[in-house]
């Protein structure tokens, strides 16, 4: 147990790639919190996928014993936050745990897009910030100037921030000493008064079971409590409380100002509302915490399986998965075109990606993802509301008043040399600007943009027009009506449900005449002219048509033949499996996205 | 739809069903062509005794697997078989009047490069019961023969025709089409050409680049340039359709082309999935022993094949046929010729029926078409034979 005077909390704010989980090595490397046999890099991104994108997906969290200059014994507890607009959420709840955060900013870079939407998070939560400029080891490193941006930019005092190099370890000491001397301890905390904790994040341990991660106000939280969460009701025996070293280590107690775990006869993450408050089945606190807003999916796709023989196995896949987040749902949703699969909701489309490859990866399962789309609010003739989560719902026309889609602010940091192309951009995906500033040679813009026109690709095209130098956010903002229609594909005069868009009625024949043409190129010839039309209701938008297959035919064939032959048909066949079969046509799956894109 | 009795009621394979053949291969040739991706190779040392020994000996052991046929084509391909010795040819052919009895009008083929040398040997080939030859001709300008790797000019090629046409009673050529640079109608005059040279059946073909010759390799690192495109190619394909068939030489199988019973009676056994006999390095076989089918291949490398031959058996593979591997091959072959296929005979070898969703398919989109018993491709289906046998094709 320490007093509240040796705690220090804090979370660390940085762009991807700008060094925050480097840093966070460093720290708990020269604490010797972990033996040098142990370390490896990236300690606390422990999923492959975070590791190999370089990305913190879960929050994740470590207690460092420090010594500071004074000679007097400290207690560090580090969140590491996820840097991704998508877990924003976790961002926010993260930051409600602790008292300050580090401002890690590339010396060379600048602040980007995501490190801003992070930082307010911060300002909001009352943190103190310590603003550090990392890679000052490098030739491009501008420490001056970048500290300028940060006073102009995001309007905090920088004279004073750290240099350091994360990765060859300069200035390490003096962030240890800027966290202990400029980082406020917990405010209050009283060990006599009731247990009151924060549940800041749970996640599935296939030998613990649901693991807990709690902030104590005020109390004592010991093995063996039964405890209450008082947002649910629900009751829980604790099996088991400690910290982490990373790697868990129980402790006898935990107490005010403190962040640990607890473990318990929990059965699923769902079970644990993310922003509850603990406290003691007896003798409980009074008033609970105020909570946090729910994360709620906001981009839906269908995942089916390539082999549909592979159902089962992806409902197991998809239920473990959902074990461990409770932020993404799924359905199950049945395709004409694709078979039985899913219907998945995900927090955005990195959340999306990451759930996708860990299904194929982790599970081996080859999927088929439809086109993201978002939730749009259907206002009925008959005064009720419906949720779309999926085109092929649509309801029937005549019935329908009209139409409301989700937008979002989008926040881009873009160098000013890319600044016409990423206007064009927005414009072209009906954003409408709202402000546009310059800090030094890069500019600022927010764009107030529909979600159905950035879910898709508007990430990877911003990044191909500004040759990855741009940094893009986005907070959703609301709903309003627009003149949206569905947007139906025939292949051969028959509608491929999984080809259904909503689109703005003014954009309609130009993206459907897009995706007919990039159907044409994708979709193999076949022995009859194929047409792909874009239709809207019974009206026809946009036309192509696949011409026949006119040559294929072995020139050679004779007796040494017959061997080599029957294999490439087998081969043959083999890929065939691979298609999709609509009436008598054909269609690749990778034509069930690709067709979508736009390359503008 | 018939019962799995029936299937086992039908007849069962016979050799009969489609002829039996002999096919010989001489691995050698002066210069390789770098189109080609048959089983050949440029070898100054020959010792054309030896060879002689391997082959009579493998003549002997197949011959005892199938005493009692009656043989009714022979065929020297390569490689470049006039580069053998007339005695060797002669030696062979007499050792096979030995083993089978002859069909009476057996068709002895042989293929010949065009050049004049090979021409002062066509007399002795024939004096040894050679009566056809097929020779490589394949473009009828010298800068497309270079182009090639071909070593004869335009004009030796001709003379050594001429020679071969007052020789043979039958006389073959080869095209290839859809090369560097050239139309369609520069396509139409050159076929023209050769069919005014009176000859009584052509092979054309397509050029098809393979993986692993040097045109593959030219082609994969982007220099083998000004190829015809797909468009063009099929246009050259209808063109030498038409131009034959006003000529009185309509095609017979995908690449073939003859007068009325000048077709090649050996390459019809393969079609019609007849039994054959492949004697010499890398020579494929199919041969009904017990009712069954059974594939034989020999070793492809020529010294290997040589050693294994002179040691009593040549063949490095023989195994019988599945009944999916016998279905996929009869019609891969049997499609291709004008005949097409016979459904009694495909049941009582794939142990099951043809694809019905499919044969009603390219019915309705004109690709084939059926009698009771016969299947056979159109002139539009031919054109995509690959993706019609697919749709033939039993799903297991």
């Amino acid at each position: 147990m320490t007093d509240l005077a040796h705690i220090r909390n804090f979370a660390i704010v940085a762009h991807i790639d700008h060094g925050k989980s480097t840093l966070a090595d460093r720290l708990i490397q020269s604490t010797n919190t972990v033996s040098e046999r142990d370390m490896k890099a990236q300690l606390l991104d422990s999923m492959d996928i975070e590791r190999e994108r370089g990305i913190t997906i879960k929050a994740n969290t470590v207690r460092i014993d420090y010594v500071a200059k004074d000679g007097e014994h400290y207690v560090l507890n580090l969140i590491d936050t996820p840097g991704h607009v998508d877990f924003a959420y976790e961002v926010s709840r993260s930051m409600r745990a602790v008292e300050g955060s580090l401002l890690v900013v590339d010396a060379s870079q600048g602040v980007e897009a995501q490190t801003l939407a992070n930082v307010y998070t911060a300002i909001e939560a009352d943190h103190e910030i310590v603003p550090v400029l990392n890679k000052v080891d490098l030739p491009a490193a501008e420490p001056e100037r970048v500290a300028e941006q940060i006073e102009d930019v995001i309007g905090i005092d920088a004279s004073d921030a750290c240099l350091i190099s994360a990765k060859t370890g300069v200035g390490i000491p003096d962030v240890l000493e800027a966290i202990v001397k400029r980082l406020p301890p917990p405010h209050s905390g009283d060990r006599n008064a009731p247990l009151k904790a924060m549940l800041v994040d749970s996640w599935y341990d296939s030998y613990l079971g649901v693991v807990v991660l709690v902030r104590i106000m005020d109390g004592v939280l010991k093995k063996g409590d039964n405890i209450k969460m008082m947002q649910t009701g629900a009751k829980y025996g604790v099996d088991r409380i400690g910290v982490f070293r990373p790697a868990m280590q129980p402790v006898d107690e935990l107490g005010p100002g403190e962040i640990g775990f607890l473990t318990g006869s929990i059965k699923q993450v769902r079970d644990t509302k993310v922003g509850d408050t603990i406290t003691h089945e007896k003798k409980g606190c009074e008033k609970p915490l105020p909570g946090f807003k729910p994360s709620v999916p906001v981009v839906f796709c269908g995942l089916f399986p390539v082999d549909s023989a592979e159902f089962e196995d992806l409902r197991d896949a998809i239920e473990k998965l959902a074990l461990n987040d409770a932020s993404f749902s799924f359905e199950m949703e049945t395709s004409a075109a694709l078979g039985f699969g899913f219907r998945c909701g995900f927090l955005g489309l990195l959340h999306l990606e990451v759930i996708r490859d860990r299904i194929e990866r982790e599970y081996d399962i080859d999927l088929i993802t439809t086109a993201p789309s978002v939730i749009y609010h259907i206002f009925m003739k008959d005064g009720t509301k419906v949720e779309l989560h999926n085109p092929a719902d649509m309801p029937d026309l005549s019935k329908v008043d009209h139409l409301e889609e989700p937008r979002i602010k989008a926040t881009i940091l873009v160098p000013d040399e890319y600044l016409g192309d990423v206007l064009k951009l927005c414009q072209d995906r009906r954003g409408i600007q709202e402000d546009l500033t310059y800090a030094g040679s890069r500019a600022m813009v927010v764009y107030d943009l529909p979600l159905n026109e950035v879910v898709f690709d508007f990430y990877d095209r911003l990044k191909s027009v500004t040759k990855g130098y741009a940094s893009f956010d986005y907070q959703m903002t609301g709903y309003r009506e627009d003149h949206l229609v569905k947007m139906q594909i025939l292949v051969n005069d028959e509608p491929v449900d999984a080809l259904s868009t909503m689109v703005h009625r003014d954009r309609a024949e130009m993206r459907g005449r897009a995706m007919c043409e990039k159907l044409k190129d994708l979709i193999p010839r076949h022995m009859f002219k194929i047409p792909i039309q874009a239709a809207i209701g019974g009206k026809v938008i946009a036309r192509e048509t696949l011409s026949a297959l006119r040559k294929d035919v072995t020139a050679k064939c004779y007796g040494g033949d017959a061997t080599r032959k029957k294999k490439l048909l087998e081969k043959q066949k083999a890929g065939k499996k691979k298609m999709r079969q609509f009436g008598k046509v054909e269609i690749p799956q990778e034509a069930f996205i690709s067709a979508l894109k736009m390359d503008d | 739809m018939r019962s799995a009795n029936s299937w086992q009621a039908a007849l069962i394979e016979d050799w009969r069903n489609g002829g039996f053949g002999l096919y010989l291969h001489w691995p050698f040739c002066e210069a390789k062509c770098p189109y080609c991706d048959f089983n050949s190779h440029v070898s100054r040392q020959i010792d054309q005794t030896a060879w002689q020994v391997a082959y009579l000996s493998e003549i002997e052991r197949v011959g005892a697997l199938t005493k009692d046929r009656v043989l009714n084509s022979v065929f020297f391909g390569g490689g470049t078989p006039s580069l053998m010795n007339p005695d060797l040819v002669d030696a062979i052919l007499e050792k096979i009047r030995d083993t089978w009895t002859l069909a009476n009008d057996l068709e002895v083929t042989l293929e010949a490069n065009p050049g004049s040398v090979e021409a002062g040997r066509f007399k002795a080939y024939s004096e040894a019961g050679v009566n056809r030859v097929s020779m490589g001709f394949q473009a009828l300008n010298n800068r497309d023969l270079r182009r090639l790797g071909r070593i004869h000019t335009v004009e030796e090629g001709r003379r050594a025709f001429d020679i071969a046409r007052s020789t043979f009673k039958r006389v073959s050529f080869d095209l290839i089409y859809a090369r560097q640079e050239q139309a369609p109608e520069d396509w139409r005059a050159e076929l023209t050409e050769a069919l005014n040279m009176a000859v009584d059946h052509l092979s054309l073909y397509q050029l098809t680049i393979e993986q692993g010759t040097a045109f593959g390799d030219r082609y994969n690192a982007g220099k083998l340039r000004d190829l015809p495109n797909d468009d063009a190619a099929a246009e050259m394909y209808e063109i030498t359709q038409e131009v034959c068939d006003a000529f009185g030489m309509p095609a017979y199988e995908v690449s073939n082309h003859a007068r009325p019973d000048a077709e090649s009676r050996h390459n019809m056994i393969y079609w019609r999935y007849g039994d054959y006999a492949g004697i010499g390095p890398g020579a494929h076989g199919r041969l009904t022993l017990n009712g069954k089918k059974h594939a034989t291949e020999a070793f492809r490398q020529p010294n290997l094949w040589l050693e294994r031959a002179l040691g009593g058996n040549g063949d490095s593979v023989v195994g019988a046929l599945t009944p999916q591997d016998m279905a996929g091959e009869y019609l891969i072959m049997g499609m291709r010729i004008n005949d097409g296929i016979d459904v009694t005979r495909f049941e009582a070898l794939a142990g099951q029926s043809i694809n019905q969703d499919g044969l009603r398919d390219l019915l309705d989109w004109g690709m084939v078409t059926a009698t009771p018993n016969e299947i056979s491709t159109t002139r539009a289906g031919r054109m995509v034979l690959n993706a019609v046998i697919e749709k033939l094709m039993p799903d297991q």
